[in-house]
């Protein structure tokens, strides 16, 4: 099978102006990907799946992945500009300049392809919304590969990305009524927590919500 | 077709959508809400049933009724604490799912798997298959009306491989066996002794539930060409498994993918001809017969040596950063488990592939047309666990 | 004409006695015995399963196993049959509601077993955020049986804990059970879907949230 470089290249030259980059996968797997500009998706989606060579006839798994904004603190060292009467030997001076920036974040959706004619795969394609508040649309795969049909629903209803051009998209596993996307990493889920018998760091941390702390009790009232 | 349906020019062909028009002779559309709590449904599933007169017209899976947060509690332990759980997605086969999830692990850390673990794997998946689909055998039968007898045999071949795994594995059902890098024991050789048993008798059970089934009348009523599904919208709409090779596409991760050491195995991948729930059935069989032909090779050639890589880490697995997407053929279909490590003790992203869920996106196409029965028996074959299909 | 003296009281009989009876041919009962003795031995089960813990349901009901040996084989497919809701297995807080709709549906005398660790407080999926964190929290509940799944032995065991409580129970006075009492409803308020957890997330009048003060 075509290496995703090679795989882009074809993309780029099918589509001019479209945003495809391969991003690398650092780990053994070695499984890399193909980021997707979110305008042209649906076209290369269905270009990727009736290219002769490639044939990804089926869209094995659809995936969200919650991207949270945070925040980086660069370090910029800058070469201080020697000043004239200074020692020629010594070493040039060096401002460090600590940067924060804000990488803003993102909802991403991963698409698994196969090939079930040619027995290859995966191709993986991501997409990226272009925040988490408003604008979380992604146009929908459904239409080229319907195994995208129940899990673009559940990206929908755990992540909370809207997919336009999907045929039925609403909750597909919390009910109709719920606000929230659960499975987005700031997601505070409901208090209806109690002790449990074997507590663990994050069960602590969820009694010490629960519980609040007693206000300064007697000393002969206080519990063991 | 009835005379009234005759005269509102109503063609009943399978995989067409009826539609009710206005005329006196012509009833209401009826909208049955099937489940959560329905005999049929195998579990807390639900099916939004549009009918006219016994007609599907339209018909949605509602899910979500045993969404117990699977993944969301993935990626709040570690990659080991996940390993129980995955017991409990498809709960009839803890073993499969252990196996893709150590897959999927072992994909991620680049953890190498010793030869015997790799048999051994092999040993319980199959046994794992010859499990599912005797059980499954039993409830499409419950599903056609025959209550009760076919289930009792199926669950007393059922006991014997749980008695095996609990031997093994110290539970029946929930076995937390597999390792990242290997297995967790190492059977005795009384244990080999009496899976082989098993395995050499399993032939005969089969001979004998398919001389009461396979060729029963009112089976072969009941379900040859009931919920017809064409291999191009099979492949397209991501079934997998029996599902997808009842249908005639020869698509079996055992083959394609080649792991485990599975290459080194010989079997066959039966294939049907109509993608109908009769063809679904009997491919269960013919996996059977296979699976027992690749539990005696590799009882046979079980080697020895150690059963998990020695530089193995479980606890406190720290994987680099990166992502794996790993995959093997369960009973239900392809299983995977996609995993993002940030190099931290617990995934960043843990989901699961599960097979079921995905090959429900065919259940309308597959049920329209048909009688509402036959939604049932279709349901029936399609083989969900609804712990998988709403995680 | 003086008074007769009163009649002695009828002197108890011990439990051997009436066995000696019943060896030579005398059945002694109460009313209240043999309406037990009936009830307790004919326990129908409403045929219903959530999750994991109802395969070991059905794995009770075969051959192996053999519910039937303690009258408990008629699996009802309606509640309005059924006598012993087994909930069995994790119920969600998307399910909850279909719960509780189903054990006011079953008539009185009705009895629920909470079967597993995911029934009685969640289990392994306490920490989920769709996850009902007990059934007692809804409907009331006569018998605990722990495990991940429990064993069908242990469902059996359960079944015959429910058996002697039926057998205990008195059919007058204060200390009646609930369907004897006109004035006690078999019936519990059905919680429904809010924006973010079930309204009201627990029926207070069955279960209220242990009072643990933080020591600290």
């Amino acid at each position: 099978m075509e290496t995703p470089g090679q795989i882009r290249d074809r993309i780029l030259a099918r589509f001019s102006g479209a945003e495809v980059t391969v991003v690398t996968n650092p780990g053994p797997a070695a499984q890399h990907s193909l980021l997707v500009g979110a305008a042209h998706a649906t076209a290369i989606a269905t270009f990727l799946r009736d290219d002769p060579v490639l044939q990804l006839d089926t869209c094995s798994n659809v995936t969200g992945v919650d991207w949270p904004g945070r925040e980086i603190v660069e370090t910029v060292r800058q070469p201080l500009a020697p000043e004239e009467d200074a020692d020629p030997a010594a070493p040039p001076g060096v401002i460090e300049e600590k940067i924060k920036r804000l990488v803003p974040g993102s909802l991403e959706v991963v698409y698994h392809l196969y090939s079930v004619a040619l027995k290859h795969g995966p191709v993986i394609l991501r997409l990226r919304t272009a925040d988490r508040a408003a604008n979380v649309t992604l146009p929908s795969l459904t239409p080229v590969w319907r195994a995208c049909e129940f899990q673009e629903r559940e990206v929908f209803d755990l992540y909370g990305v809207k997919f336009t051009g999907h045929p039925d998209l609403r909750r597909i596993l919390m009910w109709d009524e719920f606000q929230h996307h659960p499975m987005r990493k700031d997601y505070v889920e409901p208090d209806d927590y109690e002790w449990e018998p074997t507590p663990h760091d994050a069960v602590l941390t969820k009694a010490r919500r629960h519980y609040p702390a007693p206000p300064a009790a007697p000393e002969e009232e206080s519990t063991p | 077709m009835s005379a009234a349906g005759e005269l509102a020019g109503l063609s009943a062909a399978p995989g067409t959508t009826v539609r009710a028009v206005n005329d006196p002779f012509h009833g209401d559309l009826l909208e049955v809400s099937m489940g959560p709590h329905h005999p049929s449904t195998h579990g807390v599933f639900r099916m939004m049933v549009t009918l006219d007169g016994e007609t599907v017209v339209k018909l949605k899976p509602v899910f979500g009724y045993l969404h117990r947060n699977h993944e969301k509690l993935g990626e709040n332990t570690t990659y080991l604490g996940s390993m129980p759980y995955t017991d409990r997605l498809d709960y009839l086969n803890s073993m499969t799912n252990n196996w893709a999830y150590a897959l999927a692990v072992e994909k991620l850390s680049g953890q190498p798997v010793p030869e015997r673990a790799e048999y051994l794997r092999i040993i319980l998946a199959e046994l794992t298959r010859l499990l599912n689909h005797t059980c499954l055998a039993g409830f499409l039968l419950q599903d056609t009306g025959c209550s009760g007898t076919p289930l009792m045999y199926a669950f007393r071949e059922r006991e014997h491989i749980l008695d095996l795994f609990e031997a093994l594995s110290g539970s029946r059902m929930m076995c937390n066996y597999q390792r990242f890098g290997g297995c967790r024991v190492d059977p005795t050789p009384g244990w080999l002794a009496a899976a082989a048993r098993l395995v050499d008798g399993y032939g005969r059970f089969l001979d004998e539930y398919e001389a009461l089934i396979t060729g029963n009348e009112i089976l072969m009523a009941r379900t040859q060409g009931v919920g017809v599904l064409q291999p191009d919208l099979a492949v397209n709409a991501g079934a997998t498994g029996p599902m997808l090779r009842a249908c005639g596409v020869d698509y079996d991760l055992r083959k394609v993918d080649g792991y485990g050491f599975y290459p080194r195995f010989e079997f066959r991948v039966p294939l049907g001809d109509h993608g109908d729930t009769y063809d679904r059935y009997m491919i269960r069989v013919l996996e059977m017969r296979e699976s027992i032909r690749i539990l005696q090779q590799a009882l046979r050639d079980l080697p020895a040596g150690p059963i998990i890589d020695a530089k193995a880490k479980n606890r406190g697995l720290r994987p680099k950063a990166g992502e794996a997407y790993g995959r093997i053929e369960g009973p239900k279909g392809e299983i995977g488990f996609y995993l993002i490590s940030d190099g931290g003790p617990n995934p960043y992203r843990y989901r699961v592939r599960p097979p079921s869920f995905i090959n429900l996106t065919v259940l309308e196409d597959m049920c329209l047309g048909q009688t509402v029965a036959d939604a049932v028996v279709i349901l029936g074959s399609v083989d969900i666990v609804l712990g998988e299909v709403d995680r | 004409m003086s008074e007769a003296p009163p009649a002695p009281a009828a002197p108890e009989i011990t439990a051997a006695e009436r066995d000696e009876l019943r060896r030579h041919g005398i059945l002694l009962t109460s009313l209240e015995e043999l309406y037990n003795w009936g009830r307790s031995n004919s326990v129908w089960p409403l045929q219903f399963g959530l999750a994991c813990c109802a395969i070991e349901m059905i794995a009770a009901s075969m051959a192996r196993f053999d519910i039937a040996r303690f009258g408990s084989e008629v699996f009802r497919p309606s509640p309005r049959q059924a006598d012993l809701l087994i909930v069995s297995g994790t119920v969600t807080k998307k399910m909850a509601p279909q719960v509780v709709r189903l054990w006011n549906q079953m008539p009185e005398p009705k009895y629920c077993i909470a079967m597993g660790a995911c029934a009685i407080s969640g289990g392994p999926f306490k920490q989920g955020y769709n996850v009902l964190k007990g059934i007692d929290r809804f409907i009331p509940v006569d018998v605990y049986i722990p495990g991940c799944p429990p064993r069908p032995e242990a469902l059996l065991h359960g079944l015959m804990q429910l058996q002697e409580q039926i057998r205990a129970q008195k059919i007058s006075g204060p200390e009646a059970p609930r369907h004897l009492r006109p004035e006690a409803s078999g019936e519990f308020p059905v919680p429904e879907f809010g924006g973010s957890d079930l309204v009201p997330p627990r029926n207070p009048d069955l279960w209220e949230p242990p009072t643990i003060v933080r020591a600290e």
